[in-house]
């Protein structure tokens, strides 16, 4: 099972340039909004046509514009999950669902099998309902049920919590996941919430601009983004221009310090980013002087905005988020930070 | 005794001219949706164009075209094909004036219309034309249906391209507008006045058709 894709497009002055490998299970694409994620989705699905390229799923080529190969979207057997979910409006959730069995001939059969997605999907009594009379999380069942009793041999999914409230979306995550599990075919998730990409995929890729900049399996993408804009999109809250010493020495000219690093810094180095959990008032690494400047309060968490003592004026304050009652009772003179959790940054 | 041919006559031609503006509204609708943005444009002026024109400036052009003596006119009159002085060159002047009614409103239903709905669709395998009539179309219906209502409405109350291409023969080509003027110009005042009423009648349904639709709409919407 994979998925190999190499386009490029130009909409006006936006230029997509796509290119990477996804196998083995969830993959997100992870970027902010009008970054092309979607547009990418839109072309693997054969919805939009990209300028130049190649995409290919399971060795089946779907698009190659040199040998002029352009699958229609009905050939190319793959699910597209649409944000809002796409239920027509005005057919009954089964026959939203027998939408999905078109392909299949033998009415006895697509009855059958629209019986089994119902009550796979637990849908039953359901079924003579119309979409507006369901709630975000069924309709998105029913959406989801009717892309997975087409057998599609990939699935894309657009933002597909996005149309959810809060509450609704953690206990969907959870549903979602273990049925992608169960699918066991390629799954590609385009999101720009990187707690959402982090619950869903076994990887992620970065998009910043209409280009792919990295792809990783997620853990290792968190641990060690290796570029700004991926240290942002993991949400990194202090990236800062920074300079290789030695080493494993670092120069941080806008906060006026230098700090040491355990892995080692390669040339080319260009920012680093501190998370901004992992200050700490014990740390005795990387301890320098701070002046305490703002707070914003969260529900259970708390932001300190501090300055280092010779930092520069124009330079932003750094953030330091804590759990509310790990709040120290006056705001440290010195803080630290663990020479493990600065990320090295060269693009 | 009332002879009720104006009154059939005015009625086939709205309905005729109506059945084919609806087909060829909706096609060129959807059509010009998809053309680049240019193109749609200048072809938006040209069909838009019979709605904002004196109606006697579009029976002017027809005549231009299909008059007996111009190359268009003579080459149908071979086939024995006449649009000049005839009921169906009656079906010809109210279409064209009516076209642009039923195009404007299908493509604004069409624009509204949730594109993610037909890509869905395609990804599943379903066919375009499935896809049109079945998904497009029935998203489409309010709008659509209002077209249609206002364009057999305007077609009904043609007057001008009407009288220029078709005239007026009583029991022939007469429809209720010029059968209204024709009366009031020979000081039939009370003919006149009764094919006014009738008139009235018919828009008055027409439009309350139109609102019924529209509330019904917004009532969808509101769901």
């Amino acid at each position: 099972m994979s998925l190999f894709v190499d386009i490029q497009k130009q909409m006006g002055s936006f230029r997509l340039d796509v290119r990477f490998t996804a196998e083995n299970g969830v993959t997100c694409l992870l970027g902010a909004s009008g970054c092309g994620k979607s547009m990418t989705l839109k072309c693997i699905a054969g919805i939009e046509k990209p300028d130049k390229g190649r995409i290919e799923l399971d060795g089946r080529v779907l698009f190659d514009s040199e040998k002029h190969i352009d699958l229609r979207p009905q050939q190319r057997r793959v699910g597209y999950l649409f944000q809002n979910y796409a239920l027509f409006p005005n057919m009954t959730v089964r026959q939203n669902i027998l939408c999905g069995l078109c392909r299949e001939k033998d009415r006895a059969a697509k009855a059958r099998r629209a019986d089994a997605m119902i009550a796979l999907m637990q849908l039953e009594g359901l079924e003579e309902h119309k979409p507006h009379q369901l709630s975000g999380g069924q309709q998105q069942r029913v959406a989801l049920a009717r892309i997975l009793v087409s057998d599609p041999q990939l699935l894309l999914l657009d933002e597909p919590f996005s149309a959810l409230d809060g509450h609704l979306r953690d206990a969907l995550k959870i549903e979602l996941r273990d049925l992608l599990a169960r699918f066991g075919r390629e799954v590609l998730m385009v999101t720009h919430d990187r707690t959402e990409a982090y619950n869903m995929s076994a990887s992620i890729a970065v998009m910043d601009e209409g280009r792919l900049m990295t792809v990783k399996p997620t853990k290792a993408l968190f641990a060690d983004p290796g570029s700004i804009r991926a240290a942002i999109l993991t949400g990194c809250k202090n990236v800062v221009p920074a300079r290789r010493i030695d080493a494993h020495t670092v120069e941080i000219p806008d906060w006026g310090v230098c700090m040491e690093t355990r892995q080692a810094v390669k040339e080319g180095l260009c920012a680093v980013g501190l998370r901004a959990h992992y200050f700490s008032p014990t740390a005795q690494q990387n301890r320098f002087p701070v002046v305490y400047c703002e707070e914003m309060e969260e529900p259970f968490e708390i932001i300190l905005q501090f300055r280092y003592q010779n930092q520069k004026k124009d330079s932003p304050p750094v953030w330091w988020r804590l759990p509310k009652d790990k709040r120290p009772a006056a705001f440290p003179q010195e803080l630290g930070i663990a020479g493990a959790n600065i990320l090295l940054l060269y693009e | 005794m009332i002879d009720w041919y104006p009154l059939f006559n005015s009625l086939r031609i709205a309905a005729v001219s109506c059945v084919l503006v609806f087909f060829t509204g909706i096609f060129c609708a959807y059509y010009a949706a998809k053309l680049p943005r240019a193109v749609k444009g200048v072809l938006d002026v040209i069909l838009t164009l019979p709605m904002v024109l004196p109606p006697t400036v579009c029976g002017y052009f027809l005549l231009l075209v299909f008059g007996v003596k111009r190359p268009v006119g003579a080459f149908l009159l071979q086939y024995g094909v006449k649009f000049v002085m005839t009921w169906y060159g009656g079906v010809l002047a109210a279409a064209v004036v009516a076209f642009p009614l039923m195009y404007r409103t299908a493509r604004g239903a069409f624009e509204s219309f949730d594109q993610n709905l037909a890509w869905s669709g395609q990804t599943l395998g379903l066919s375009d034309t499935y896809i049109f009539w079945r998904i497009r179309m029935p998203a489409c219906r309010q709008g659509i249906l209002a077209g249609t209502v206002l364009a057999f409405a305007r077609a009904l109350g043609e007057y001008g391209a009407t009288s220029m291409l078709i005239g007026y023969t009583p029991g022939r080509t007469a429809t209720i507008s010029t059968t209204v003027y024709q009366l009031w110009r020979t000081n039939d005042e009370r003919g006149a006045f009764f094919w006014v009423m009738v008139n009235l009648a018919i828009s008055t349904v027409v439009l309350l058709t139109v609102n019924m639709l529209e509330t019904r709409q917004k009532k969808a919407v509101a769901k």
